[in-house]
């Protein structure tokens, strides 16, 4: 079995939301909360939820750039916490992030040569005479003509600023790319663009991928396993087609029953989910979903209102944290 | 929301009626005509949706009706009648009262449109007090409720944050909160739902149809996901390079596609039909071409595997067809098999290998490849 290349083991995120008088936390926001999460060197995991469920928070916490609460990430073995500050710079160069919005994420006063050179630059990860080859060589990884270099962001088209980020992010030579939305925001021809060229990077370079994504047709197509998430715990990991086929957390087949689509014969029946969408703040013992859930009445005898369910393996790489499993209870 | 009523809200009366819209942004290397004689109308309680690769001018048309252009862009021809009056000869003050009373805007980029420094309380109390005379305390309770209803979890203690403490599709949820919390009579909806997952992206689609049903409010729904558009709308504007190129009822236009850059649109959707094979997607060979130097005929020219020679020369006119779809093409793709493109530019060419060919919906495969 190999070993996983980055680990999360119970790791929290919480914020604080009110004091007391005396500055004890009354009311905690727990926007990740004891989830562990295994990504193996050249797999892409893809990590779905519902809006607000904590998966940027996931991606700040491997990027570094937020520190978690409690728990540790383990990072080809090494736990993250104890490194010395140049192991850690080193970390920081081999996790990278693109992030959602392609618009936002490049200087606008920096031309596109500049954006990609900089980080080789501060890093000095090539000789001052070879930065402008290695600038060449990326743009045309990404696709883009080496004449580019000399344009600003807001000369190019969506894809086209999006792929200056890939770029970017490849300029650090990353081991893994935490990839926040990149598509979201591009409409499906330049997605499939980016999409393919993601992929024919990960070949080139060796790369591993956490892909957060809306999509779950895009998440469907990239991923080698799919990870669901609700409330700041995952509650399903599997293998995709595994996941597709085979969605056994009531939240899960929610989400998958809710996917538009342009041909009417192919939509399922919804399952709708009613109520108010639960809150991450001071959370209710029992399982997350349980607020929401359709599938409870079936669970007889079981502890959904009280304790929340632990992720178990149910079948060969297929996890799953609800009472409806036999092995969770 | 369905597609079944259209032949309903058709009868309706038009309350908005773009004619002969062109927008440029004039440049010291060059003009970019962003939209380019552009006309659609919409009927109240409609849900029109505009669809259009990444820079084809739906933000820039939007912004346009509601005179929030930012300099250099400006409208340059054709007048936006909204009940009949022509909101581009309005003040600056008048168009402020229609905008917030009775046409809102859900901008395509929330961070953008947030303010940082004030608490999502503040922005959404002023923009309900001054549009509808309420007090603080009933604003703020008026907020909290559109909070809720876009699905944010406890809202009466969410609206005390700032932009900065909310998730993406959070903040994306607070700009259609502000949107609708004035009761429109028109929602202009730039990419409303391009952060929020399938569940709650239904929520809110659910919540514009209530509102549609209650209060009659028709919707511009501007998107890239082709599945919304054929679940929520009524009819769809597909645009191209500033140009109107088809239009037709969302049903229509899913069932048989007439224009080949419509068609290229459907191929690229990623599939959810259970397939041992994930290979390459299909994606329509070449780019988008420079706006400042678009080509002399037909802007789909260069990327089109129908194109004819004329096609290069003469820029093909937006015809009415018998059952009142419109078309911009010169070929009758339900009848002509594709050939190759006529040049697809090399520096476009887009990385990895060339697509996998469509399926038989779409053009023949093989021969689009660039
Ligand atoms: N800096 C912060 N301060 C306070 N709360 C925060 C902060 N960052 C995130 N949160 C909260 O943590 C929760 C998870 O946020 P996160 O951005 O991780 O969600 P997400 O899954 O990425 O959602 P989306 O799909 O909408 O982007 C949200 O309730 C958010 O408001
Ligand atoms: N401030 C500006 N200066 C120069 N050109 C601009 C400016 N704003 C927009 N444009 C150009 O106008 C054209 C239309 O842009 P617009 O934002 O309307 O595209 P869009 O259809 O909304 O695309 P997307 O799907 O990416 O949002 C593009 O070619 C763009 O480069
Ligand atoms: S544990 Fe109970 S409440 Fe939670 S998802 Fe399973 S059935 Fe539903
Ligand atoms: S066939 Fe000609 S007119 Fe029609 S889209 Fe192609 S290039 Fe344009
Ligand atoms: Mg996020
Ligand atoms: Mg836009």
């Amino acid at each position: 079995m190999t070993e996983p290349l980055i680990s999360l083991r119970n790791v929290s995120k919480h914020f604080t939301m009110d004091r007391d008088l005396l500055g004890r936390t009354t009311s905690v926001l727990k926007a990740v909360d004891d989830l562990s999460l295994d990504i193996y060197p050249g797999e892409t995991f893809g990590l779905v939820g519902e809006s607000g469920c904590g998966k940027t928070t996931v991606g700040k916490l491997l990027v570094d750039l937020y520190e978690p609460t409690a728990g540790e990430i383990v990072y080809n073995g090494v736990d993250l916490a104890k490194v010395s500050a140049k192991e850690r710079r080193r970390y920081c160069r081999d996790i990278q992030l693109i992030f959602q919005d392609p618009y936002a994420s490049l200087n606008p006063r920096m031309t596109v040569g500049d954006i990609i050179a900089e980080p080789i630059r501060v890093n000095r990860l090539q000789p001052v005479e070879k930065i402008d080859d290695r600038v060449g060589y990326l743009l045309n990884a990404v696709g883009l003509s080496a004449n580019y270099r000399n344009r600003f962001p807001h000369e190019f088209s969506g894809g086209q600023r999006q792929r200056v980020g890939i770029a970017r992010a490849l300029a650090m030579e990353p081991k893994l790319i935490v990839c926040d939305e990149p598509v979201s925001a591009l409409d499906v021809s330049i997605q499939a663009q980016v999409l393919n060229l993601l992929d024919d990077l990960s070949e080139e370079f060796g790369l591993t991928y956490l892909f957060i994504a809306h999509g779950l047709n895009v998440v469907k197509h990239i991923s080698d396993r799919v990870g669901v998430m609700y409330l700041g715990k995952l509650v399903e990991v599997a293998p995709k087609r595994e996941l597709y086929r085979n969605p056994l957390h009531p939240y899960t087949k929610a989400l998958l029953s809710a996917i538009p689509v342009t041909n009417p014969a192919l939509r399922t029946k919804r399952i709708l989910l009613e109520g108010d969408v639960t809150s991450p703040i001071d959370p209710k013992p029992g399982c997350r979903f349980a607020g929401r859930c359709y599938a409870k009445g079936e669970c007889v005898g079981c502890a959904c209102d009280d304790e929340m369910p632990p992720l178990v393996e149910v079948s060969p790489g297929h996890f799953v944290a609800c009472y409806l499993h036999p092995g969770a209870r | 929301m369905t597609t079944s009523d259209t032949t309903t809200t058709s009868e309706c009366p038009i309350i908005l009626d773009v004619k002969g819209l062109s927008t440029d942004f004039v440049m010291k290397r060059g003009t970019v005509q962003a939209v380019r004689d552009v006309s659609f109308s919409v009927h109240a309680g409609e849900v029109l949706a505009i669809v259009g690769e990444s820079g084809s001018g739906k933000s820039v048309a939007s912004l346009s009706i509601l005179q929030l252009l930012q300099p250099p862009g400006r409208v340059v021809a054709g007048e936006v009648r909204y009940r009949g009056q022509d909101l581009l000869l309005l003040s600056k003050r008048e168009m402020r009262d229609v905008r917030g009373n009775k046409i809102s805007m859900i901008f395509q980029e929330p961070m953008t449109s947030l303010n940082p420094v004030f608490t999502i309380e503040d922005q959404l109390t002023e923009s309900i007090r001054t549009h509808m005379k309420l007090d603080k305390k009933a604003a703020t309770e008026r907020a909290i409720e559109m909070l809720r209803l876009v699905g944010i979890p406890s809202p009466e203690q969410r609206i005390k944050e700032y932009p900065h403490q909310m998730s993406g599709g959070m903040r994306q949820r607070v700009m259609t909160a502000m949107a609708l919390s004035c009761d429109p009579d028109l929602l202009i909806a730039d990419e409303p739902t391009t952060a929020l997952d399938v569940t709650i992206q239904a929520q809110i689609l659910a919540l514009l149809a209530d509102l549609r049903e209650k209060i009659g409010m028709a919707v511009i729904l501007i998107t890239h996901d082709l599945g919304v558009v054929a679940e929520s709308a009524d009819r769809v504007v597909v645009m191209y390079c500033g140009q109107v190129v088809e239009e037709a009822t969302a049903q229509a236009l899913f069932e048989r596609p007439l224009h080949p850059y419509t068609l290229g649109l459907l191929e690229s959707i990623p599939g959810m039909e259970d397939t041992e094979d994930d290979g390459q997607l299909y994606m329509i060979p070449g780019m988008v071409p420079n706006p400042l130097n678009l080509p002399k005929g037909c802007a789909f020219a260069p990327r089109c595997s129908w194109a004819i020679d004329r096609c290069a020369s003469d820029m093909p006119p937006l015809v009415e067809l018998e059952d009142g779809r419109k078309l911009r093409c010169f070929v009758d793709v339900t009848a002509v098999e594709p050939a190759a493109p006529a040049c697809a530019p090399a520096e476009s060419a887009p990385a990895g290998p060339t697509p996998a060919g469509p399926s038989p919906a779409g053009p023949a495969s093989g021969e689009v490849r660039a």
